[in-house]
């Protein structure tokens, strides 16, 4: 068990030397990419509030830079990355299949009655 | 019996038992399987909190105006810095999980312990920030006006800066009205604890100082709470305003709609929960690992199963963090 570990990541890009010196290769990562997201939610660019697709562009990048955090999170700290991929994918798969309908399917709807309160006739402000 | 031995012609195939096909033990496979089943737990809870957002988006609080208080440094408005930290915190705990499931790897039981202690202390350094967090929400900070439909009026001065009711309320000192507790008069009926002032009395302050001006629940296209002018700020006020608002519960918060206050306790609760419960796993392992249990079952397998929870913690916060707090 001791030295399986792949030790690339980015793609091979970079490389380290050992497993130990990867975990702080990836918290410094993360790091990065939390100060990122402090800076920008602190500063709110006004270049990045344009809409795309039902939100400002912040939050898109916002949303991005977490799903990256989330991946080095679970392949270099839990250890997916090692894994066979026939058990990552029962994991991975699973979870990203559901989690992406729930939300489809919650999020149009908030959005459906959102748009209701706002043009009908239900009055909340009195 | 030679003759009832079973043969089934797969023995040293993958699927043919005595092996691990996935090259995991059952015990970590399951572990992950509990993690899987409760990241789908936790994106019901963030999912449900997308849709009454996305239901109330135009009267949703701004978390930057929520979540501006940093420790130590009173009256600053900071936002996201405390925060920050706690993510920070909570990442940097789940380094030294991970190097004590390395140490582990090599059998190095000093490093193992070294390294579990450490996780063990930012994990509570996590927790307590979170308390110290949901203190500051309870108790609020400046105060707010609620209206008859459930929307809240907050209060800003000329340059646009929140004002707090305790500057320009003007105290009835002939109307204090004691809090009923069963102690004191009927003992069947109790309330909860009154506001600092009556809406009479906010009402009459905001008249006696023409630079105060409503700002209301509705963002404008820019994402910008809507402020009224002088005018529109005396109608909304006397004709919408029901109640004083201190701070936030699960029933009103004074930073705007109730679901906000309800959501975010519900989930960081949640999240709290979890957290807490990996700290007590990881002072069950810290122990077990100092009375050299894992040294002589010759495998520290069990760190890296609790490292596991550890992570999806960890994992958790990086998305109830930007959802709270970025997004």
């Amino acid at each position: 068990m001791a030295d399986t570990h792949k030790l690339a990541i980015f793609r091979g890009l970079v490389k380290f030397k050992s497993n130990t010196q990867k975990i702080w290769g990836v918290l410094i990562l993360l790091t990065l990419i939390t100060a990122v997201e402090v800076v920008l939610g602190i500063f709110k660019p006004e270049m990045l509030m344009g809409q795309v697709l039902g939100m400002s562009l912040l939050n898109w990048i916002f949303i991005l830079l977490t799903i990256a955090k989330a991946y080095y999170i679970t392949w270099d700290f839990m250890h997916m990355r090692d894994e066979t991929a026939a058990f990552r994918r029962m994991a991975v798969w699973t979870g990203v299949f559901l989690i992406s309908y729930l939300l489809f399917i919650l999020l149009q709807e908030g959005g459906y009655i959102g748009k209701v309160f706002a043009n009908g006739f239900v009055k909340q402000d009195f | 019996m030679s003759t009832t031995v079973v043969k089934t012609e797969t023995e040293g195939k993958t699927w043919g038992g005595g092996n691990e096909p996935l090259k995991a033990s059952y015990g970590k496979m399951m572990m992950w399987f509990f993690i899987v089943s409760d990241a789908l737990t936790f994106s019901g809870f963030l999912a449900a909190y997308g849709f009454s957002r996305f239901k109330f988006s135009n009267s949703w609080p701004i978390a930057d105006e929520v979540f501006t208080h940093v420790p130590f440094l009173h009256g600053q408005e900071l936002p996201m810095i405390y925060v920050a930290f706690m993510t920070f915190i909570l990442i940097m705990s789940s380094v030294t999980m991970v190097l004590a499931v390395d140490a582990g790897h090599h059998m190095n039981k000093a490093k193992v312990t070294i390294y579990m202690f450490l996780t063990i202390i930012g994990g509570l350094v996590f927790v307590s920030s979170q308390a110290w967090e949901w203190v500051t929400f309870i108790k609020g900070d400046y105060g707010a006006v609620g209206t008859h439909g459930g929307n809240i009026m907050q209060f800003v001065g000329p340059d646009g800066k929140r004002v707090a009711l305790e500057d320009f309320a003007i105290a009835d000192p002939y109307n204090v009205r004691e809090r009923h507790e069963s102690k004191k008069g009927l003992w069947f009926t109790s309330e909860k604890s009154l506001p600092s002032f009556t809406i009479d009395e906010v009402v009459a302050g905001f008249i006696a100082n023409p630079d105060i001006l409503v700002k209301t629940t509705y963002s404008d296209e820019n994402g910008q709470k809507i402020i009224l002018s002088r005018n529109e700020s005396l109608t909304e006020l006397k004709t919408k305003g029901k109640n004083v608002v201190e701070g936030a519960n699960l029933i009103q918060n004074e930073y705007g709609s109730p679901l906000f206050g309800d959501f975010f306790f519900f989930i960081t609760g949640f999240h709290g929960f979890h957290v807490s419960i990996g700290i007590l796993l990881n002072i069950i392992v810290f122990f077990n690992v100092i009375l050299g249990t894992y040294e002589r079952r010759g495998s520290y397998e069990m760190v890296e199963k609790v490292g596991l929870y550890w992570h999806f913690v960890d994992l958790v916060w990086v998305f109830v963090f930007t959802f709270f707090y970025l997004v």
